[in-house]
């Protein structure tokens, strides 16, 4: 929403304050000023000046020299515009002056061009006489203007005045973000009563007088509303002795002002009235209408339309129309049709003003692929009582600037009026929820300043019609903080009872694993929840895996982002390979997010949300430094030294020799792997890359912060080393878990020093060697228990096949 | 007696000072002091000493003994410190040689501006809490005030997975799961990951994290809700931000505010950071809709509360002068490792 200044004082004329100081005020009070533009800020020192004199260059034909009277006194100035003639009233701009820009549409210099006395071709020249759009402005908004050339005044200007002033540049345009709850805003006179309110001036909305001959629109129109759900309201009054000519220049300086061209008198009322009381309107050429007759109804099954500006349209039966007693004559509330509209040989016309349905229109509107000034309006949902006073306001416009005879009486059809809402009233209640301390009073001559009124003897705030934001006590409460100054409501802490700030144990668990994965030098990623369904194939997944029942969203913003994830993997291997292709080396990269599993397709119920740690890396490291990241994981929440590792894991996406389930007691918590080469390939990741994927919901269930102290040794331990040899496809896991299963209550701590195949040993086999330690909390062993021990390993290994290297 | 007493004990200091090196110290201790050292000769020869004069020979030996052992001991020490002073003489390192680091991982951006937020209210009794990122149509919209046919529900902002079902458009839903729950007074703040339908460019994702905030209890007031918000402000743009409450709309709060602090770039005059203005926009909030309290159970006669909503993005830009946002989402190690 745009409105100029000056058309803002026409409603509040003690109105004096700065630009600044308006959209400062403005938007604290509610009615916020996005920006403003001074349609002035690049002229400078221009002036009427009149041609007395003009000779030709004598060293150019395309130059003449013109003798301009600027008031002070008479100014050589050289020009090459073919439009000027002796006697015309021009506008000049002085020695040491600015322009906005070049003569050229859309030419505009940003901080204008400074214009200095000079010679043209041996003549000197002291100024510059401007066409519009050197003023900043272009034909569409000045329509007297000529096609190129010098803008030329009417004779009513007086020379030596401004000619910023004469062109009624010297005004400023605001930007307001109205917000959607203020459809009243959407209008200058609601801008304008704001603005009133906010600095506690008289408003003057526009005085609409009785207006039209003596006869009665209703003998030129019958309405009927069919759908009267969808149009609450429709008023029609009739325009005859029609004479199209120009609007007079203050209405086209208003329209200017914000963005909408001056056209003729009949397009420039109805665009004035729309932005003035924010209700759109339509005139048809009555002479078109079939039967003199108007029926409001939804639209035939697959109907076609051609709206005014020449183009076929797709109705659907949801979509309301205006029809005469024929045809569909117009899309309602938001184009009306080629058929009737008005030309220049228009003899009689109806004017519409109506009300319809704010979502309809808004639906429609997306239906049919058009949306216009009026449907952007409507859509808002506006006020049935509005349309009447617009109309009428219209009418008046029409009489006032002769460009037709009015016809008495308007056809009115309006079912269930609109009353204005009654609020009860409580100022103890209001300064309680605000924390203030403001006196009835006060908060009365507030809800007065804007058409709210107050009865006294139920004690009730009636709220106009075109307020329908106002229900209850908390709306009253906004009117009175707005207009008593947010800024000047003090500032409190709550009271009350104490509460306790803290982190659930989910997210403490979070927490920490971020905290290990950046010590373990994995840097946090993050990625999109919704990706593409090929993923899946890029994965290897196997048609029949679970993991492609994903979630899919109905309006995606392409198929890239139709499916909610359910694996995390994609988002990783995209990190890692937009990585690798810019040539980072050493990358390790973490992300926590969740996934998204349906308990069953189509969704009924929402599906679960899994948090998964998901790590990978390339570059320095191997399978086994990411194994250690997650026990370094593990160990800091509290799940020790209970986790094992199964190379089933069946990951299509993992090297089928390097992949393992992660599990912990009997639980599979997650996976890791190398990256199978397919993928990496698929994905662009050179080289090895390795990933880790945590499901957290299952850590989260075993996890603890709870930590007992164990003592500290002091007796001294005895260590045991063995080395074996056994058949390649024997895992140390296999041979740990013995160890540890066979070690008894003195066993401490085993760990695998030495692992070797080769020419020393026979082909198929390979050699470990794993230190053993043992120690008792009570006493020094004797070496026949560590023996003992020792010896209960060993007879399990050899049970397997394992031989001890002597 | 005396007299040869004195002669050893000169001529050990002759060689003590002589000695240039420990060794040579010890060959010193030996000569004079070892067992077949010239004092302990002299002791041998006590026999031949008188009877009565023995004490006093003894005792001669003993002190000549000391002197030179202490000074054999200083000597030592002094050797020694020349010695250690000459190492570290030659132990001296070039400091400004590259270090050898560790390689330490990064967190997000989003996440440390996250993790501040979370201080500041976890501090003032806030609970963190979180809420379903695919969320129903109900929690996301209707409860909040927000109708069927309310424009804000348009599929032009919201990602449907059906029509009881949504990708959330805001973390405000927490806010009526909890209130729901019935467990009063509330103070949470509700952090996550939100959808619009928007296309990627350098101000818009289609997925971004809010913090929402909620309190609900007897006597709450607007004058709370600004305190507390100017709290917060100080607390993460510094001590010296103001800020400047502004009317606005929001179907689930009544009083409604959008909330600016001071730029703390140029620190309220106005630079290109907060285009010339001095304020910034940073979150939206107010007093919760009286319906909305109503429709999740709670009495708004008695019960009164604040909400507001913030952009953790907005922040995490802001603070660290990111100026496109999608880099939040590239995972480039390179960016990451700034923060």
């Amino acid at each position: 929403m745009n409105t100029s200044l000056s058309w803002i004082k026409a409603y509040v004329p003690d109105l004096n304050v700065t630009a600044q100081e308006y959209a400062d005020a403005m938007t604290l009070s509610g009615t916020k000023v996005e920006g403003y533009e001074r349609l002035d800020a690049d002229l400078d020192k221009i002036v009427v000046g009149q041609i007395d004199k003009i000779e030709k260059h004598p060293d150019a034909d395309k130059l003449i020299i013109c003798q301009v009277n600027v008031g002070t006194g008479i100014v050589q100035i050289v020009t090459g515009a073919p439009n000027v003639k002796e006697g015309d009233k021009v506008p000049v701009v002085l020695d040491g002056g600015r322009v906005a820009g070049g003569h050229e549409p859309g030419s505009r210099v940003e901080g204008g061009v400074k214009i200095k006395k000079g010679k043209l071709r041996g003549v000197e020249s002291f100024g510059m006489m401007c066409s519009i759009e050197e003023l900043g402005s272009d034909k569409d908004m000045y329509p007297e203007s000529p096609e190129y050339g010098i803008y030329i005044f009417k004779d009513d200007v007086e020379v030596g005045t401004s000619a910023v002033e004469a062109l009624g540049l010297d005004d400023v345009v605001f930007e307001y973000e109205v917000t959607s709850n203020r459809v009243d805003c959407f209008s200058v006179i609601g801008i304008a009563r704001e603005a009133a309110a906010t600095f506690r001036k008289e408003f003057h909305p526009p005085v609409v007088t009785e207006t039209g001959n003596d006869e009665n629109a209703s003998d030129y129109i019958k309405v009927t509303v069919k759908d009267t759900d969808l149009c609450p309201r429709y008023c029609a009054r009739v325009v005859k002795n029609i004479k199209i000519g120009p609007s007079p220049k203050w209405m086209q300086r208003r329209l200017a002002s914000v963005g909408i061209r001056p056209i003729n008198n009949l397009v420039d009322i109805t665009n004035y009235v729309m932005e003035e009381y924010g209700q759109p309107m339509h005139a048809y050429d009555l002479d078109t209408i079939a039967g003199h007759e108007i029926i409001v109804r939804r639209a035939e099954k697959d109907e076609k339309f051609v709206t005014l500006d020449g183009q076929e349209r797709q109705m659907d039966d949801s979509v309301l129309m205006i029809c005469d007693g024929e045809k569909s004559v117009g899309i309602a509330g938001i184009m009306g049709g080629e058929n009737s509209m008005i030309t220049d040989n228009v003899h009689t016309m109806l004017f519409e003003a109506a009300c319809f349905d704010g979502t309809n229109i808004r639906k429609s509107s997306k239906k049919v692929g058009l949306r216009t000034d009026a449907s952007g309006k409507f859509e808002k949902g506006l006020d049935p009582n509005n349309a009447e006073a617009a109309i009428n306001r219209a009418c008046q416009l029409v009489e006032e600037m002769g460009a037709g005879e009015v016809v008495g009486g308007i056809v009115d059809v309006y079912g269930k009026k609109k009353e204005p809402v009654r609020v009860p009233f409580d100022a103890g209640e209001i300064n309680a929820l605000l924390g203030t301390d403001i006196s009835e009073e006060d908060m009365l001559s507030y809800f007065k300043m804007i058409g709210l009124e107050y009865d006294e003897a139920a004690n009730e705030v009636i709220a106009p019609a075109f307020r329908h934001d106002l229900f209850r006590l908390a709306d009253l409460a906004e009117e009175v903080a707005r207009f008593y100054g947010y800024d000047n409501i003090p500032t409190t802490l709550p009271k009350g009872e104490a509460t306790t700030g803290k982190l659930s144990f989910k997210l403490r668990i979070e927490q920490t694993a971020r905290d290990i994965a950046e010590f373990c030098g994995f840097s946090q990623g993050m990625n999109y929840s919704f990706e593409s369904p090929k993923v899946f194939d890029k994965l290897l997944l196997p048609a029949e895996s679970p993991l492609r029942n994903a979630v899919e969203i109905m309006n995606p913003l392409g198929e890239d982002y139709s499916i909610m994830r359910t694996i995390s993997l994609n988002g990783m291997l995209n990190s890692l390979a937009t990585n690798y292709n810019r040539r980072n080396k050493n990358v390790r990269l973490y992300e926590l997010g969740n996934i998204y599993l349906p308990k069953s397709l189509p969704l009924t119920e929402l599906p679960e949300e899994r948090m998964q740690f998901t790590l990978g890396m390339y570059g320095d490291g191997d399978f086994f430094s990411m194994k250690g990241v997650i026990e370094e994981f593990f160990e800091k929440v509290g799940l020790r030294g209970k986790e094992s590792y199964d190379p089933n894991a069946g990951k299509p996406f993992l090297h089928p020799g390097r992949q393992a389930n992660i599990i912990y007691g009997k639980d599979t918590v997650g996976y890791l792997g190398e990256v199978h080469p397919d993928v990496a390939d698929s994905y662009g990741i050179g080289g090895r890359a390795y990933v880790a994927v945590i499901d957290m919901p299952k850590i989260v269930d075993l996890a603890t912060f709870d930590r007992k102290y164990a003592g500290l040794a002091k007796f001294p331990a005895v260590n045991r080393d063995i080395s074996m040899v056994m058949k390649k496809d024997i895992l140390a896991g296999q041979v740990e878990e013995i160890i540890a299963k066979k070690g008894g209550a003195y066993l401490e701590s085993y760990s695998l020093f030495d692992i070797y195949e080769g020419s020393q040993i026979k082909e198929g086999y390979k050699s470990i060697a794993y230190s053993i330690v043992f120690r008792a909390k009570d006493k020094t062993l004797s070496d026949m228990e560590v023996t003992e021990a020792m010896e209960r390993i060993l007879k399990a290994l050899e049970a397997m096949g394992i031989e001890l290297r002597k | 007696m005396k007299e040869r007493l004195q002669g050893i004990r000169d001529e050990a200091l002759k060689a003590i000072e002589a000695a240039d090196m420990p060794d040579k110290l010890n060959d010193v201790r030996v000569k004079f002091l070892g067992k077949k050292g010239e004092l302990t000769a002299v002791l041998k020869g006590m026999k031949d000493v008188a009877a009565e004069d023995r004490p006093k020979v003894g005792q001669m030996v003993n002190e000549t003994r000391a002197a030179i052992e202490s000074l054999l001991e200083e000597s030592k020490k002094k050797m020694e410190r020349a010695i250690r002073a000459e190492k570290l003489k030659q132990e001296v390192i070039d400091v400004t040689l590259p270090s050898k680091k560790n390689m330490v991982g990064h967190r997000h951006p989003n996440t440390i501006a996250l993790e501040e937020v979370e201080r500041i209210f976890v501090g003032m009794g806030y609970e963190v809490v979180e809420g379903p990122e695919v969320e129903y149509d109900l929690y996301n919209f209707e409860k909040l005030n927000i109708p069927a046919d309310h424009p804000a529900k348009d599929e032009q902002d919201t990602f449907y997975i059906n029509k009881d079902i949504v990708l959330r458009t805001q973390t405000s839903p927490v806010q009526a799961r909890v209130m729901e729950q019935g467990k009063l007074p509330i103070r949470m703040i509700a952090p996550g990951r939100v959808f619009r339908s928007d296309e990627v460019d350098a101000t818009h994702s289609p997925s971004f994290h809010q913090i929402e905030g909620l309190v609900i209890d007897k006597n709450i007031s607007f004058a709370d809700l600004k305190g507390t918000l100017e709290v917060f402000a100080k607390e993460l743009f510094g001590p010296d931000t103001k800020t400047k409450f502004r009317p606005h709309h929001f179907p689930f709060t009544e009083p409604s505010a959008e909330v600016d602090v001071s730029c703390f770039k140029c620190g309220g005059k106005g630079c290109r950071f907060c285009k010339g203005s001095g304020w910034i926009e940073i979150l939206g909030c107010g007093m919760v809709h009286p319906h909305v309290l109503e429709m999740c159970g709670i009495d708004p006669d008695t019960y009164t509360g604040f909400a507001f909503g913030v952009g953790l993005e907005r922040i995490a830009l802001l603070k660290y002068e990111i100026d496109d946002m999608r880099l939040l989402y590239e995972n480039d190690i390179r960016f990451l490792k700034q923060f």
